[in-house]
């Protein structure tokens, strides 16, 4: 089937979203939609499903002018989407959501969960899915969440699968199963549209290339295009890809974990035995497929996860059983893994947010009195500094993208005097662009002597920023590698094998 | 950051979100035209539940089609005389022969409005904050309790007599507050069942004293204390003519300091951004778990000052049904304050003013006292559902607007 998108152009108020946008489908290739948060790649699936109605514009299918009322209709044409969040139900099966919305009855006139059943059994053999058609959607794992996604698009005989940044969620292995699970569409010649920002998938896979930037389409390219590039194309300037940063000059010990385990609530042992160093100007990445405790460890040397055993000492003091607020004073900065849940509140000014963590301090407050004229400065100052893009520093930082977002997050981290720097995910979901300025300031941190420690999925964020690479496994640091350490022997690391095994 | 983009991630952002607390923040920022909408909208509601109700109305709509002209006069009349009466009740009275006869009507309104303002203060703090307290009623009553037990029971010299009875209404309150603030803290124990049954536990409590002799007057068994005395009796405000009294000032003066606490203390910035987001407070360092408690401290002695203002200045004397609905009707006051204390003082005010108006409805245009609670419930139900008042006036989406300009 080939789709094809002429002159879109969809406006909010005096904003315009799309601005005539022409995209061509061929039928059975993989179709990459390039572009920074922000730049209209949603809003144009949007229109193109059927959610919004274009204000300019035709939607061509197989060569004929199609008009999509609702999600039905495009479904009903053979387009599928899988979203960026998954609408999924929860307490649901995988046949259960699968059959939602065209459910089919059985001769006794009950639901037939068998038909979806199989069909599910069908799809899933047919690439490989290993998905239980019985399993309840809650337990699965965020990558087979988006394969149950993809099924049911299937499912509804799609022949054009739009795909919205679908590896936003996953972790590196299950990103490059979701590639090799495109690859796998093409051949048996389902249309793909990959939206996404991450450069190395759209070489990976990507047939065609269309790059939006600001809601126009800026330009095509092909698959053999450099990532260089592309970013130049997406961004509207050059970027520099690779971090660059002096080599280290690693000083004393300033952060030193020895036997740090901790269990959940529900008793699953989160980390064990874990211990390390970490000194002055220099910094550790904590690499892991997510969820094998790096998150608890960052949490746990802030205070935020209860430990069992071990000890963590920051400039030689002891931080276990400390509140998190004597940690905070005690000199870390932390840049939560969620920065919508944990490190701003988004109903709060920008300004309200970068004092976050400072309010009872001065200047912005003495005797519990608050100086709402510093806090206003300290805004200015911050926004300027950090290239915070937004119209006012009253606006909400839940109305910014998240690249603002997190340059507030980390504005507001760095204005203390810190001795540690704990981030996160540092650069998860952001734009080329932000991705730059963040790595920029992680490493002017190290080289003002600030030792710091990162958390990141991204293998690619891992190897730029490192000193060192610690990779994670079931709650335990199975070795500490140099920076220049290969993909594949860190990836065998990932799952499990121990530095010796592979080296 | 488009529309679109937004719009997707609106169902995951709300999903783990808790009901109770997503409705309690929508409710908190709807915008002020809004609520003055909802109560245009109201009072047209109550326009014809005015007219259904009036009997010269349902009589002439009984040969409607040979005289229409007769229904039409009657309904115009009926609603101009209910809501002529109103205002005459509650705010300026045109029939009285002087000023100060006059303005009596708005002096009482105010009266009404003191203790609402009050509880609906320490209402509108907690559910800043985050947390759905109920528990108004009980607090008020047992500041009640303290005030008036203390102001009949002791007899102190002038001045120090009324702020010791204040000042016991306040420990009332705040510990009729601080009991569902630690239960929650330490149990988890969710605060609207907790602050409910202590509504029950505060009634209860208040009929049992009122049964014992050392609350009674002597010699009576009367469930009704002895007055209070006047060293502990807020002052008249405008002399003995009115029963306006300082409590109304108090109250205002607690505006400002319910102001100054959330929008410009670090204590009440803490509260505001646990109310808002919990998990980025506790990373931010603050103590979730004492901000609940202290929330409810300060929600607690507000309300006991309402019980205050009502045994010391409006009753001076404690009565099982001292604190009447005032706990109740506060919730309404701060919903419709939007939880902030300008709004809070003027939401006071004007259900102070339906409140005062009732007598004068009833006499005046023959109306039942229940069409003022009518107007009162439908004023709330339009300022909970913000999208339906939106709908019925044709405002545009907010977060539509938001977006685009963000």
């Amino acid at each position: 089937m080939k789709l094809e998108l002429r002159g879109i152009t969809k406006k909010f108020g005096d904003f315009v979203a799309n601005d005539k946008i022409d995209l061509t489908v061929e039928p059975g290739t993989v179709h990459a939609l390039l572009g920074e948060n922000g730049a209209g790649k949603s809003t144009l699936m949007n229109v193109l499903f059927g959610l919004y109605d274009a204000d300019g514009g035709e939607i061509l299918v197989d060569d004929k002018v199609v008009n999509f009322v609702g999600p039905g209709d495009a479904m009903r044409a053979g387009i599928g989407m899988v979203h960026q969040h998954f609408m999924l139900v929860h307490p649901f099966t995988v046949a259960e959501n699968v059959m939602l919305g065209h459910e089919q009855l059985a001769p006794n006139r009950l639901l037939d969960i068998e038909a979806a059943r199989r069909r599910v059994i069908e799809i899933s053999d047919r690439f490989g899915f290993d998905v239980d058609p019985d399993a309840v959607v809650e337990d699965l794992s965020v990558g087979a969440q988006q394969r149950v996604e993809i099924i049911k698009a299937l499912s509804r005989d799609a022949n054009v699968l739009i795909l919205d940044e679908p590896t936003a969620v996953l972790t590196p292995q299950e990103t490059d199963e979701l590639l090799g699970i495109i690859g796998q569409l093409r051949d048996t010649g389902t249309s793909v549209v990959l939206i996404t920002h991450k450069l190395r998938e759209v070489q990976a896979v990507a047939d065609a290339i269309t790059v939006i930037r600001l809601g126009k389409v800026v330009g095509t390219a092909l698959p053999t295009a450099s990532q260089s590039e592309l970013a130049t194309l997406m961004v509207g300037r050059d970027v520099s890809m690779s971090v660059e940063k002096p080599a280290a000059k690693p000083g004393d010990v300033m952060l030193k974990v020895t036997g740090l385990s901790a269990v959940d609530e529900v008793g699953v042992t989160t980390l064990d035995d874990v211990s390390f160093e970490l000194r002055t100007g220099e910094i550790l990445a904590i690499a892991g497929v997510q969820g094998n405790g790096q998150t608890e460890l960052a949490e746990a040397i802030l205070g935020a996860v209860k430990t069992s055993s071990g000890s963590v000492t920051l400039d030689g003091e002891e931080l276990i059983g400390r509140s998190i607020k004597s940690a905070l004073s005690a000199g870390i900065g932390f840049v939560p893994e969620d920065r919508t849940e944990d490190g701003m509140v988004a109903t709060f000014t920008i300004e309200n947010n970068l004092v976050l963590d400072l309010i009872d301090q001065k200047p912005f407050s003495s005797h519990g009195n608050i100086d709402v004229d510093a806090i206003v400065s300290n805004a200015k100052e911050k926004i300027a500094e950090f290239d915070v893009r937004t119209t006012s520093s009253k606006a909400t930082a839940g109305s910014l993208s998240g690249g603002n977002q997190q340059k507030v997050v980390l504005a507001r981290e760095l204005s203390r005097e810190l001795k540690l720097l704990i981030a996160s995910q540092p650069t998860r979901g952001l734009d080329v662009g932000s991705i730059e300025f963040v790595h920029s300031r992680i490493v002017a941190e190290r080289d003002k002597g600030v030792a710091v420690l990162i958390v990141s999925s991204e293998l690619d964020e891992v190897t730029a920023l490192a000193d060192r690479i610690a990779v994670m496994y079931h709650g335990k640091i199975v070795g500490i590698v140099p920076p220049n350490t290969d993909r594949k022997t860190l990836g065998l690391m990932m799952a499990g094998a121990h530095q010796e095994e592979v080296a | 950051m488009s529309a679109a983009e937004a719009k997707t991630e609106t169902p995951e952002g709300s999903e783990r979100a808790d009901e109770a607390r997503s409705l309690l923040r929508s409710v908190v920022e709807s915008n002020g035209l809004v609520v003055f909408l909802a109560i245009v909208a109201a009072l047209v509601v109550g326009a014809v539940l005015v007219v259904s109700a009036d009997e010269a109305v349902q009589d002439s709509a009984g040969y409607f089609f040979s005289r229409p002209g007769d229904f039409l006069s009657a309904a115009w009349t009926a609603v101009t005389d209910a809501y002529v009466a109103m205002f005459q009740g509650s705010i300026y009275n045109l029939q009285a022969s002087s000023f100060s006869g006059a303005i009596k009507p708005l002096t009482n309104s105010l009266t009404f409005a003191a203790p609402l303002i009050f509880a609906g203060l320490g209402l509108g703090v907690g559910f800043r904050a985050g947390l759905f307290n109920i528990g108004a009623q009980g607090q008020v009553i047992l500041g009640a309790i303290m005030a008036g037990f203390i102001g009949f029971q002791f007899h102190l010299p002038l001045g120090i007599h009324l702020a010791v009875a204040v000042i016991g209404a306040i420990l009332g309150g705040a510990l009729w507050g601080f009991i569902p603030g630690l239960l929650k803290a330490t149990t988890g124990a969710h605060e609207v069942i907790v602050t409910i049954m202590l509504n029950y536990v505060g009634l209860y409590l208040l009929s049992w004293l009122l049964s014992q002799a050392s609350f009674q007057v002597p010699g009576s068994g009367n469930p009704k204390s002895p007055a209070v005395d006047t060293t502990a009796q807020w002052p008249k405000l405008l002399g003995d003519d009115y029963s306006l009294h300082w409590g109304f000032i108090a109250a205002l003066l607690a505006a400002w300091g319910v102001w100054w606490l959330m929008e410009r203390s670090t204590l009440g910035f803490t509260f505001r951004a646990v109310g808002a987001n919990p998990a980025a407070a506790t990373k931010a360092g603050m103590n979730v778990k004492l901000a609940y408690v202290l929330v409810m401290v300060v929600a607690g002695l507000l309300a006991g000052l309402a019980g205050a203002t009502q045994v010391l200045g409006t009753e001076k004397a404690l009565t099982v049904g001292i604190a009447g609905s005032i706990g109740f009707d506060a919730i309404t006051v701060a919903l419709l304050g939007r939880s902030r204390p300008a709004g809070i003082v003027a939401a006071g005010i004007l259900f102070g003013g339906l409140r005062a108006s009732g007598p004068t409805l009833q006499v005046q245009a023959g109306l039942p006292i229940d069409i003022v609670l009518v107007i009162q419930s439908v004023i709330v139900l339009f300022i909970a559902a913000p999208p339906l008042v939106r709908f019925l006036f044709r405002l545009p989406d907010p977060r539509l607007v938001k977006e685009v300009t963000a």
